[in-house]
């Protein structure tokens, strides 16, 4: 089984994230979950929780967790994504498409505003 | 859900209602015997009999204790139209094991999607689920497997969360060049009217 990438990679990986203290969870971590019940799935979730990873991958993001959940019971508002900033209220926005996804970490996870547009009205 | 990935996805979900600790998913390209199998097994809390009956049953869904929907059936209903079959096989205690398979090469069969993308992101969005991905291909007679066990990665990266943007590239490359390598071994076969 060819495999370029070997565990040794991953040690180091860790070694580096330690020395750079990244992995601190101090009170502004941040934990970003996304709707992969049916509904979300058929809606385009994959691809939200796609980007998101893109996005964190690319902007080399460290204080940010993803979890995925089942239905959240908002069917109409899928693909639907949850973000927790330390002790902030709970945003939930919906019909997050990549894009939306692009506008939620840049202006809400990193910025701290709100993006208006796309959280579902109580 | 278009791809059969997405349905993984879904099955996954479930599998994780079900409160399984370890999921094992193994997808077979098997171009020898013109079939495409998707697997997926947990260790959750299962079914009995009348329960598996009724999951299939588009009008069931058992919201209290786990969430099925329409998925199943519909899939069910997709793998039948392309000579296929959906199996599910659990016991109250004894997890699940959902198997579904097409015909490969058969018109309406909906593609397998990308395996990559799926693998990695119940790897990252489900830290506690312990994650066993297999997939093998096989064509004139020969055979190439790719294996993912998250389990030594998750061993050494300890408190280091697997969304740091490291891991997560580690992940994302390990997992593409393991299934691509084993996916370009795939050689196409051409099939004959019996």
């Amino acid at each position: 089984m060819p495999t370029v990438k070997s565990l040794d990679d991953l040690k180091k990986i860790r070694e580096d994230a330690l020395k750079k203290r990244e992995i601190k969870s101090a009170p502004g971590s941040i934990q970003i979950i996304v709707g992969m019940g049916t509904p979300g799935i058929a809606a385009g979730a994959r691809e939200t929780l796609k980007e998101i990873l893109r996005i964190i991958e690319e902007k080399h993001l460290t204080n940010i967790t993803v979890r995925q959940t089942g239905n959240i019971g908002l069917d109409s508002w899928e693909p639907i994504v949850q973000v927790l900033k330390g002790e902030e209220a709970v945003v939930t926005y919906g019909k997050v498409t990549p894009f939306a996804v692009e506008r939620i970490i840049e202006e809400h996870v990193l910025g701290g505003r709100v993006v208006s547009d796309y959280v579902i009205p109580a | 859900m278009r791809e059969i990935v997405l349905h993984l996805l879904d099955l996954a979900e479930n599998s994780v209602s079900a409160g399984a600790h370890a999921i094992t998913i193994s997808v077979c390209e098997d171009l020898d015997a013109d079939r495409l199998t998707a697997r997926i097994e947990d260790d959750g809390r299962g079914m009995d009999e009348e329960t598996v009956r009724k999951v299939t049953d588009p009008f069931f869904t058992s919201r209290t204790t786990r969430k099925v929907g329409l998925g199943i059936p519909l899939l069910k209903e997709a793998a039948e139209a392309s000579n296929g079959r959906l199996e599910i096989r659990s016991k109250p205690g004894a997890g699940t094991q959902v198997e579904v398979s097409f015909q490969h090469s058969h018109i309406d069969r909906m593609p397998l999607g990308n395996l990559s993308t799926v693998f990695l992101e119940l790897t990252v969005a489900h830290p506690d689920i312990h994650w066993i991905f297999q997939y093998t291909a096989r064509s004139h007679g020969s055979q190439e497997t790719y294996e993912f066990n998250d389990e030594p990665v998750k061993e050494i990266l300890g408190d280091v969360p697997l969304t740091h943007p490291d891991v997560l590239a580690y992940l994302r490359e390990t997992l593409e060049e393991g299934l691509g390598t084993a996916q370009k071994s795939l050689k196409p076969v051409i099939y004959q009217e019996i």
